[in-house]
């Protein structure tokens, strides 16, 4: 059996795709078969960071409609062969994605692959509902900044609530936290929350900090995840990442500098 | 108009079916030496006589069934009666047990045995009447006081409502909505609403490690978020209503 991860937050722009990208391959550069799912109908973006926009044939929607099957809609990576991308469909939109016909993709993929990630689109409707209802693990993307906390917070609600497992009541989703776009520079100005002022709020297995960095625009451009360019220290990040979640003891880099800062105070006494 | 003359009409009921609860002792038969059951009983019956006096009593067979060996429970319910104590049921019985029990009109009860079977068998001390039989609630009577605990952070966006006292052993955050017929107990920060008494209980009170809420309420007296500021948002905080007025103030 697979197991689902899903890249959610609620907030738009804090990075889930990139974050999607990165994890993907780098599970799949460990040697697992890994799947990474956009479940982003109708403003498909994942194919553009993955570099595999121009072959795109078939969908998820038409794997779910039964236009194509799943192997014909995988797109395999020319870079890794442990990982297939299962793109959007551009022309839809998420009333096109059913609970039933979601199962019905994501149990096939179980039976064939070792991790599966869905790439959740923002907000907190059917898109996301779905991306995150079959999960077995949750990694919550996070911008230091009060509005992506609290939205964050809100999604992890609905994992606790919504999710099949919370309807079954099984065991609930493992949640991870996962602070992007983080500067420590600006964090000591006080113009950014630290890692501890979200940690504060979230209380959540931190599972990594990836820091504010270049290399992540240029990555998305060239449709390459950051994760394969080792040199930045955003792919180093996502790296440390990918290890902590296989179990491995990494400590965390990136957080330096890090203290009460006089936004901390501020913040805190508001 | 055609009405039944010899109908009888009642403007009130004359019964009515209520659910309560109230605690029995439990006698717990430890080994099936009866001999030996009736010595204690008898010693402890004359250590606080009116205690007993004509009780209600549930005898719970678990202990003394696990020992495989065949207990007499016919004698002990005749016993019991002449020493003026009524069994008003049985429970963990065998068949044979719960046939007789059923014959002599007792009940069978089923009860969880967390406190029975964790008793020390030290029978020497001089304990107080309540813990010569171990007293317990009845199953059925528990469950009609309400209270939740909740054991993990309460998320923004989520709602939570218990009819008695409400515990939440993390933080609430903010634009959570925790509610209570009872007290509230937030042992994190309280960051979200919190209502307490909301079924107009005046009595009922609002605890929390860290208190700051957008807005606390106890029997629709409340307070938002702005008005807050009067104490350490950071020390341990109880709210309650006196004379009609929410008081704040750190523990």
């Amino acid at each position: 059996m697979a197991r689902i991860i899903v890249v959610t937050s609620g907030k738009g722009g804090v990075g889930k795709t990139t974050t999607s990208a990165a994890i993907a391959m780098g599970l799949a550069k460990k040697g697992h078969k890994t799947a990474v799912i956009d479940f982003d109908v109708g403003l498909r973006n994942l194919d553009l960071i993955m570099g595999c926009e121009r072959r795109v044939v078939y969908d998820f929607v038409n794997v779910i409609n039964g236009e194509a099957s799943l192997r014909q809609a995988l797109i395999k990576d020319k870079r890794c062969n442990q990982l297939y991308i299962l793109p959007a469909s551009q022309t839809r939109d998420k009333d096109a994605l059913t609970q039933e016909g979601v199962g019905k993709v994501l149990e096939e993929l179980s039976k064939d692959f070792k991790y599966i990630v869905c790439d959740s689109p923002a907000g907190i409707e059917r898109g996301a509902n779905l991306a995150m209802y079959f999960a077995d693990d949750a990694f919550v993307v996070t911008n230091p900044e009060v509005s992506s906390v609290r939205d964050s917070d809100r999604m992890l609600g609905i994992l606790a609530s919504k999710s099949r497992r919370a309807e079954h009541d099984e065991e609930p989703i493992n949640e991870y936290l996962l602070l992007s776009r983080y500067s420590p520079d600006r964090v000591k100005l006080g113009e950014m929350l630290s890692v501890e002022d979200v940690q504060d709020i979230l209380s959540l297995h931190l599972l990594g900090v990836i820091p504010e960095s270049k290399s992540v625009l240029n990555a998305s451009n060239s449709g390459t995840p950051v994760i394969l360019d080792e040199k930045s220290r955003a792919g180093q990040a996502y790296s440390d990442v990918v290890a902590r979640y296989l179990g491995e003891d990494v400590p965390h880099r990136f957080i330096n500098g890090e203290k009460k800062g006089l936004f901390g105070k501020l913040f805190r006494s508001k | 108009m055609s009405t039944d003359t010899e109908a009888p009409i009642y403007t009130k009921f004359a019964i009515e079916f209520k659910s309560s609860s109230f605690s029995v002792p439990v006698l717990v038969i430890q080994h099936t030496e009866l001999k030996q059951i009736k010595h204690q009983l008898k010693e402890k019956i004359a250590q606080a006589p009116e205690f007993f006096k004509n009780s209600p009593l549930l005898i719970d067979l678990q202990n003394c069934n696990n020992t495989e060996q065949a207990f007499d429970l016919a004698t002990l319910i005749e016993f019991l009666h002449t020493e003026k104590l009524f069994p008003i049921g049985i429970s963990s019985g065998n068949e044979e047990q719960n046939k007789l029990a059923l014959e002599l009109h007792i009940p069978l009860h089923t009860i969880r045995n967390a406190h029975t079977e964790s008793r020390p068998a030290n029978q020497n001390l001089t304990p107080s009447p309540n813990e010569v039989v171990a007293e317990k609630t009845d199953n059925k009577a528990s469950n009609t006081v309400e209270n939740r605990l909740i054991t993990h952070p309460i998320r923004s966006g989520q709602r939570i409502y218990a009819k008695g006292d409400l515990t939440v052993l993390s933080h609430v955050s903010a634009g959570a909505e925790i509610m209570a017929e009872g007290n509230i107990h937030v042992y994190g920060a309280l960051r979200g609403k919190a209502l307490a008494g909301v079924q107009g209980n005046t009595k009922s009170r609002i605890f929390c490690s860290a208190l700051q809420a957008e807005l606390v309420s106890i029997a629709g007296h409340y307070k938002i978020s702005e008005e807050l500021d009067t104490v350490d948002q950071h020390k341990p905080t109880q709210i309650f209503l006196q004379d009609q007025a929410l008081i704040i103030n750190n523990i």
